[in-house]
């Protein structure tokens, strides 16, 4: 029951409900050491009102993705070949002009560090207002009305007297959400979230979450949510894509993913993770060494120098044969749908209790 | 009641027992704050710490969980001495070394090591891995058999490092290499008590169970006492035989493992527990209670009067604001299971019949159309 078909089809028209779908994405960056492949042939799509949850570790190319959508990359080193399409604009060749109507109207984005996203000198009032202003061509007394406004919303108390104040007389949670009504002034379509609760205490998190999924309900966005915490995906996404390497390998609907996961590195990932629930008997299972370097990645699976399942495959298609992502609910390995199931019962399962 | 015997028995020492290694009682401190000019006075304190008491027994794990700025670094500073407390008593095997000069600290010091946070600051750039890991040896005048080398070389294989790698630099490791680096310099003295201070919240999650498993060897294999200071609950849960929990400078409850996570009685430990995003692996973990709170921790300059945690608790009442609540053994508890709140909660952490939701524009935002309630 995924609600993530048609991937790999390059030309293929999007689904009727797929907003913005993202086809065969290679994001590289030319740097002194030589060329980073940051993202390579990621395809997914996001639906209208749900979630999509990527996950994955630093230097996974989980960022990198989402700030080429907004094309926030620096041109001048960047590359980006594939298909971003918006409502079926392709947002890779539109040009800077059309992108800055898009940007904080259609696709807005709430980043993880409110302090550093905020700017020290205009009044957190001003901030909001000013996309709004810029997008509707509202006055300044319609704008500042919709802060307060938006302000109310997202939770502020006296959001009269707040919406003239600066952001370093804000908590850090009374920030982030500053940053959400900011990013969700002009009511967009799709919000991206970079890892919006990682700077903040679980209390607040835990508002903060809350508050998105309430206020998706009454806007009707899509998100995007990207963490490393498969405890806070798990709470908020529809869909979850697991990446790796600048590589989903594992996609399907949240609870599939994290109740029978497919792929080994969301095995590691899984039993790697202490759990309030857990058992406190038995050590962590980590996943052995550590994450792969992108201007040198692994041949083939990039995951196999770390997967302790590679034996289990013939020959050595691991280390020399990129495993493909198939349509749907998938995983990128390449061992069989049975052995896969074996092991996840019998050495996986049992590790999650 | 006295279910004390699930405690893991291997360390023998549960809560406050007679082989206490290191012994706190009312520490405080206060930062000072300047302010005025052109002669400037002191005109508030940051009350970091503020009468904390706190027991780690021989060979004991002992965890500290809390939010930012609540005061868990800091109490791990002042044990470690690397603070002056400006009240309370800390006592290490009997010996009291609350202000106790350099020469009198010097053969205490190499028995209480710390692991710090950020494995990237902590480590010094200039050195290499041998230099650091052998320098504590060489400020305490301190000469295995076999030398220095020899024994650095060991740590390094304990830590799961090469030890060849002795002559490489800080910058040639990853994190969790370097945080594995600063385990072996830690070790380095075979102290009896490490103070970790976050040592695992920089890390990677994959690298993160790497690291706890190494801290939990080293801690049941060579018998360390360890204060692990830390944010993540399922973490200090892992890793801790017993838990206290601080609020604002203040331990609300402590108690085992097992009386924190499944009988919690104070309200911030409740709230602190159901926050904690879990995975979805069955369904089980789905019954758990809903509790969020409004806004965020209040200042440590101007600490709410009575029970720090009543202007964000749902069971405050006038009693709260003018009388501090006692860390007591309350009715229902535990030995060892203490609870600083007047008016305490079930021990359950069981889905209750209503959530309770404090934060207002959650409160408006569900109320209003009954989204996301069902």
């Amino acid at each position: 029951m995924t609600t993530l078909t048609k991937t790999e089809g390059e030309k293929a028209p999007t689904g009727p409900d797929s907003f913005l779908s993202v086809r065969d994405l290679r994001v590289r960056f030319s740097t002194e050491d030589g060329i980073v492949k940051a993202v390579d042939g990621l395809s997914f799509d996001v639906e209208r009102g749900k979630t999509l949850g990527i996950v994955g570790e630093s230097g996974s190319g989980k960022s990198v993705t989402n700030l080429t959508v907004l094309g926030l990359h620096n041109p001048k080193t960047t590359t980006v070949e594939g298909e971003i399409l918006l409502e079926g604009q392709d947002l890779v060749t539109t040009p800077e002009k059309e992108m800055e109507k898009l940007r904080g109207n259609k696709v807005a984005m709430i980043f993880q560090d409110p302090l550093t996203a905020l700017s020290p000198y205009y009044t957190v009032g001003r901030q909001i207002a000013e996309p709004f202003m810029k997008h509707t061509g509202a006055s300044k007394k319609e704008a500042r009305d919709r802060a307060i406004e938006m302000l109310t919303k997202v939770g502020i108390p006296q959001p009269r007297t707040r919406v003239d104040d600066y952001p370093h007389q804000f908590s850090g949670g009374m920030r982030q959400r500053a940053m959400i009504a900011m990013a969700l002034v002009c009511d967009p379509d799709l919000l991206i979230a970079d890892e919006p609760t990682t700077a903040l205490d679980v209390t607040v998190q835990a508002q903060i979450l809350d508050l998105l999924k309430d206020l998706q309900q009454e806007f009707g966005s899509a998100i995007i949510f990207i963490t490393h915490d498969l405890g806070v995906i798990s709470d908020m996404a529809d869909d979850l894509l697991v990446m790796y390497s600048g590589r989903a390998v594992e996609r399907g609907a949240v609870r599939e993913v994290l109740r029978e996961p497919r792929h080994p590195y969301t095995w590691g990932l899984l039993s790697s993770m202490p759990r309030l629930g857990g058992s406190t008997s038995q050590p962590l299972m980590p996943i052995p060494g550590s994450p792969p370097s992108l201007l040198n990645p692994p041949s083939g699976c990039p995951f196999h120098p770390r997967c302790t399942f590679t034996d289990q495959v013939s020959g050595d298609r691991c280390s020399t044969e990129r495993p493909p992502l198939g349509e749907g609910r998938a995983a990128a390995c390449h061992l069989t749908a049975e052995q896969k199931q074996t092991i996840f019962i019998d050495k996986i399962q049992p590790r999650l209790r | 009641m006295s279910d004390n015997l699930t405690l893991p028995a291997q360390q023998g020492s549960t809560g406050a027992s007679t082989e206490a290694l290191l012994k706190v009682e009312g520490l405080t401190k206060h930062f000072p704050i300047y302010g005025g000019f052109p002669i400037k006075r002191k005109v508030g304190a940051v009350q970091a710490v503020d009468n904390v008491d706190l027991t780690v027994g021989v060979g004991e794990s002992v965890g500290l969980v809390g939010e930012s700025g609540c005061g868990k670094s800091t109490t791990g500073r002042l044990i470690t001495r690397l603070l002056e407390p400006t009240g309370g008593k800390i006592e290490y095997a009997g010996q009291d070394i609350t202000h106790a000069n350099r020469k009198k600290l010097a053969p205490v010091r190499s028995e209480i090591q710390m692991i710090f946070q950020d494995p990237y600051s902590s480590l010094n750039p200039r050195q290499t891995v041998g230099t650091i890991i052998k320098s504590p040896m060489e400020v305490n005048g301190i000469n295995p058999a076999g030398g220095r080398e020899k024994r650095v070389r060991e740590l390094l294989e304990l830590v799961g490092l090469n030890p060849e790698h002795y002559n490489r630099f800080p910058h040639e490791f990853s994190g969790g290499q370097r945080q594995r680096i600063g385990v072996a310099r830690a070790l380095a003295l075979n102290p009896k008590l490490i103070v970790a201070d976050e040592p695992v919240s920089a890390l990677d999650v994959s690298i993160q169970a790497q690291v706890v498993n190494l801290l939990q060897k080293v801690q049941e294999e060579m018998g360390i006492a360890f204060l692990f200071i830390a944010h993540d609950l399922a973490v200090v849960r892992h890793f801790s035989q017993r838990v206290a929990v601080m609020y604002l400078g203040k331990v609300v409850e402590v108690g085992d493992r097992d009386s924190i996570y499944n009988r919690p009685r104070h309200p911030y430990t409740h709230a602190l527990l159901s926050a904690v995003p879990e995975v979805a692996v069955d369904d089980e973990t789905e019954n758990r209670e809903r509790i969020r709170l409004a806004g965020d921790v209040p200042s440590p300059i101007s600490p709410p009067s009575g029970c720090r945690f009543r202007t964000r608790c749902w069971k405050a009442q006038d009693k709260c604001a003018t009388e501090e609540p006692p860390l007591l053994q309350i009715g229902g508890n535990t030995e060892g299971h203490l609870t600083a709140c007047h008016f305490p909660e079930e021990p359950s952490v069981e889905a209750r019949s209503e959530d309770v939701v404090m934060d207002p524009a959650l409160k408006a935002l569900e109320n209003d159309g009954d989204v996301s309630k069902d």
